[in-house]
């Protein structure tokens, strides 16, 4: 059976790991590799690296840290933020990268979703959503706007920006246009702890046929059950339960296969 | 020196690099006098099909892995690489492969998410030494919407269920492949490219492994 996973998000700056690493075990908590190498060890199912920079500096840095990640660690990198064309794509494959994450580029320009499935597989395109619950009911023109029943809208910028675009419509855009994957992030649950946005994880899950990670709200390891059971996630994505040492990510899984749900032991 | 085919697609680092770790001389090539002279080789896959047999082709590569397999040479075909041994695909609508094991390549069934992505048991058809070490039933990570359906079931030495039960591993004496990438499943996945090395070499040309296979 299909085993859900588990992948803890690395978010990068100038080649180090920042964002409250806390391990007492590691020499050094913000080396990428070393980071990587300890979840790797830990049982982590895939690793998500994100630039936090992102610019064009940062690019051939996070190139360095995804070169240097993939000589020692034998498990899936993803790799995201401000990609913004197929040759940002290429470069950071060829670093070692097995899927590029994008976000902000795919909503400006939904067709390079269709360059990049189409020029490295759909396999490798990770179309990351962040979205918002709306407060009140808004209606747009234009086919993925929000309208009557729109209930989360996207955001892009790092979540600065509204977009006016309905969350479900544009998920299922992107996987028309070849993403293999999407990464979904719940803006509302976002660093509070207190569980994803388990209806909005169910609504995107329930209407594309790729795996949908599901990101933002792990605050305990039933959040992670739930994610899988009742918002159907494929994948959890989780940084502070894990960087803070809260739970490792053996204990997570341990604690999922003794609920009855398939996990890499 | 093992030769690893580069056909302009896909992340060939990591198999490199796994290679190399295991203590042989890895070389990423697209010459066909390379892979024919080295003393195994690795074709690796991502992407599609079409693009994987036309860019074969031009690189005139296609005969070389047809020389290399009916020599009975160490061979070891990955993801796509399993898939094009075969002699036709459903992608895109009918692709001819190598056709060096006949049977079909299939699309998985519809009812399910595809890709196929993530960690998924492979369960042990036969005892061999490319399983040296490595549990029956153990994950490997798998990424694929097409699996390979042999007319010939004897060479089926793993298989793996997703909506289907597929064959993941493959041996046909001194051929391997796998529907997993086992540069990307961890100490297991090196354990497997290190049993290959070791059996499919003979002891010829031993790897002092850096990981830890």
């Amino acid at each position: 059976m299909l085993t859900k996973r588990i992948n803890p998000c690395l978010d990068v700056t100038e080649g180090r790991v920042v964002k409250g690493v806390s391990f007492v075990q590691l020499r050094d908590a913000g080396d990428p590799v070393e980071l990587a190498a300890f979840y790797d060890r830990e049982g982590a199912d895939e690793l998500v690296f994100l630039d936090i920079t992102a610019s064009s500096d940062a690019r051939d840095i996070m190139i360095d840290v995804v070169k240097r990640v993939s000589e020692q660690v034998f498990i899936p990198l993803t790799v995201g933020g401000g990609l913004r064309n197929v040759e940002d794509m290429r470069r950071i494959l060829e670093g070692g990268a097995d899927k590029v994450g994008i976000n902000t580029a795919a909503v400006q320009n939904p067709e390079l979703i269709r360059e990049g499935a189409t020029k490295f597989g759909n396999q490798c395109i990770v179309v990351a959503i962040d979205a918002k619950r709306l407060e009140k009911e808004v209606s747009l023109e234009g086919p993925l706007a929000l309208g009557p029943g729109s209930k989360w809208e996207v955001y892009t910028h790092g979540g600065r920006k509204p977009t006016g675009i309905d969350a479900l419509k544009w998920a299922k855009q992107a996987v028309a246009l070849g993403a293999g994957e999407l990464l979904l992030t719940s803006m509302d649950a976002d660093g509070h702890q207190t569980g994803y946005d388990l209806e909005l994880t169910r609504a995107i899950s329930e209407a594309v046929k790729v795996p949908v990670i599901a990101s933002g709200g792990a605050g305990t390891l039933e959040h992670l059950y739930e994610a899988i059971v009742i918002g159907k996630a494929d994948a959890v994505l989780a940084a502070s339960i894990f960087h803070y040492g809260t739970y490792s990510i053996r204990q997570a899984k341990e604690y999922l296969a003794r609920k009855g749900i398939a996990v890499r032991l | 020196m093992i030769a690893i085919i580069d056909y302009g697609a896909g992340n060939l680092r990591s198999v490199a690099k796994a290679i190399a770790g295991l203590g042989y001389e890895a070389r990423v090539t697209s010459s066909p006098d390379e892979v024919l002279n080295a003393d195994a080789v690795i074709l690796p896959g991502v992407g599609a099909a079409g693009d994987t047999m036309n860019s074969l082709e031009a690189l005139g590569m296609a005969d070389p892995i047809r020389q290399v397999v009916a020599q009975n040479r160490p061979f070891f075909g990955v993801c796509l690489g399993l898939q094009v041994l075969f002699g036709n695909s459903e992608e895109g609508g009918g692709q001819r492969c190598l056709d060096l094991i006949p049977g079909m390549v299939r699309r998985l069934p519809p009812h399910l998410k595809v890709p196929h992505m993530g960690w998924n048991q492979v369960s042990q058809r036969m005892a061999h030494p490319l399983f040296e070490g490595i549990p029956d039933g153990a994950n490997f990570y798998f990424v694929h919407s097409y699996y390979a359906d042999p007319e010939e079931k004897a060479i089926i030495a793993g298989e793996t269920e997703y909506g289907v039960s597929f064959p993941s591993v493959i041996i046909k004496g001194n051929l391997v492949a796998t529907q997993f990438h086992p540069e990307k499943s961890g100490d297991l996945g090196l354990k497997m490219y290190h049993n290959f090395l070791k059996f499919g070499l003979g002891g010829r040309y031993g790897g002092h492994p850096r990981h830890r296979p």
